[in-house]
Parts: C-alpha cells; structure tokens; sequence
C-alpha cells in the first residue's frame, strides 16, 4: 500500500500525529508519499490543474509491475475497500491458475469460476445466473 | 524506506521493472522527454517514479520498482485533512 497526495512529507507527519493515529491505532503503516509537484499524478492521470490536487485514484499493480485494476473516483465520494479486497482477491487467484480460469460478475472468494474454452462458448448463462452477480 | 534525497515526487521515466538504460536523462530536451513519458492504463506496466516519503515516525525516499515481486495498491487523494 503507497498513498499519495501533492502535500509534503511533512504535512503527511502533521497528519499522522495529529488525525490518523486517533483513527488507526499507532497510526497508518504504509509509506505515504508526496508529489507536490503532481508530476506522478500527471502520467497516472489523476491530476486536476484547475484544483492543484489529485483525484481518489487506485491502482491495483501485480508483482510484475503490471497495472491491473484503476478507478478513479472525483474528491467528494470515499472508495470501498472491501471492493478493493475482493479485486486483489479476483487478480490473486487468476494469476494463480496462469489464466486458466476467470472469475464472473460477482465472484467472491470460495465462489465458482469459469474455464474459458471451446466447451464454455455459449453456455455461460448455463453456470452463471444473474443473481450470482450480486453478494 | 532509502535515506531522504532532498527532492520533489518525479517520475523516472521508464516503467516498472525496466532496465537502467531505459532511463530517461535530465540532460534530455523537454519535448522529448514528454513524447517518451508513459502513461499509466490497465494491462501495461505501471510508470515508475520515485517520492519522499513519511513512514512511521521516518523520512524517507520510495521508489515503486522496488516493489517488484510484490501486490502494490497505489492509491492517490486530493489531500492531507481533507473530510472523506
């Protein structure tokens, strides 16, 4: 986990000290980085020039350096995390089975997954209802 | 967390996990450098930047490539004391 915000690090520090660790307990764990400049957040494509800041941008990168999730939300509204969970939970066990299976609308963890194929085309609405796209 | 570079968040250039002679020099005129700067999209490998960093009572200087190998949740908003 890498937050990051054009503030300094040391505003991350007055931060910390003072809201987050009376809402995390000794505080958040992760590094938080600035990019004051907003240089990162121009080529991640989530900085605003007219507000100076950066928008709820979220990138799910796998251990081969490959973005495979983005969502980008404007200030106002907070993400779900436990959508992000289920994401890296999705990603996880895809990149396990070397892309054998695939995992549908919906799926959570202990839930069934399809294996594209030749046998699968056409018959999807035959394993996978559309409730199952909902918890 | 490397020891704090006195420096302002910078993309280097190069993705994640691409060899040093892919990186970009400052010595570079702008306009190149902008017409080689990746951008970021889902199925490509993340540009990689490096940053100063605040951790856990320590200053610091992170770069994303040095977390090959592992899930990174890269997660940007719009400030410090902000309300959501």
């Amino acid at each position: 986990m890498l937050s990051v915000s054009v503030d300094s690090h040391f505003v991350h520090k007055m931060w910390q000290d003072n809201e987050l660790v009376r809402m995390v307990e000794g505080g958040v764990p992760f590094p938080m980085l600035s990019d004051s400049p907003g240089n990162i957040g121009k080529i991640y494509g989530v900085y605003d020039e007219d507000s100076g800041v950066e928008m709820r941008g979220r990138f799910i990168i796998d251990p081969d350096g490959v973005i495979q999730a983005i969502e980008i939300l404007t200030p106002p509204v907070g993400r779900n995390v436990s959508e992000l969970i289920r994401q890296i939970q999705a990603f996880q066990y895809v990149r396990k089975t070397n892309g054998d299976e695939a995992v549908p609308s919906g799926w959570q963890p202990g839930k069934p997954t399809l294996k594209p194929g030749p046998d699968l085309v056409g018959k999807v609405w035959e394993v996978w209802k559309v409730d199952m796209a909902f918890d | 967390m490397k020891d704090l570079k006195i420096g302002c968040g910078k993309p280097t250039g190069s993705k994640v996990g691409a060899s040093e002679k892919g990186k970009k020099t400052v010595d570079e005129p702008e306009s190149i450098k902008e017409t080689v700067m990746s951008i970021a999209k889902v199925g490509a490998m993340a540009p990689d930047f490096e940053a100063p960093a605040y951790q856990k009572g320590e200053f610091g200087q992170v770069r994303l490539s040095d977390y090959l190998g592992k899930w990174v949740v890269l997660c940007f908003y719009p400030g410090d004391f902000t309300f959501v």
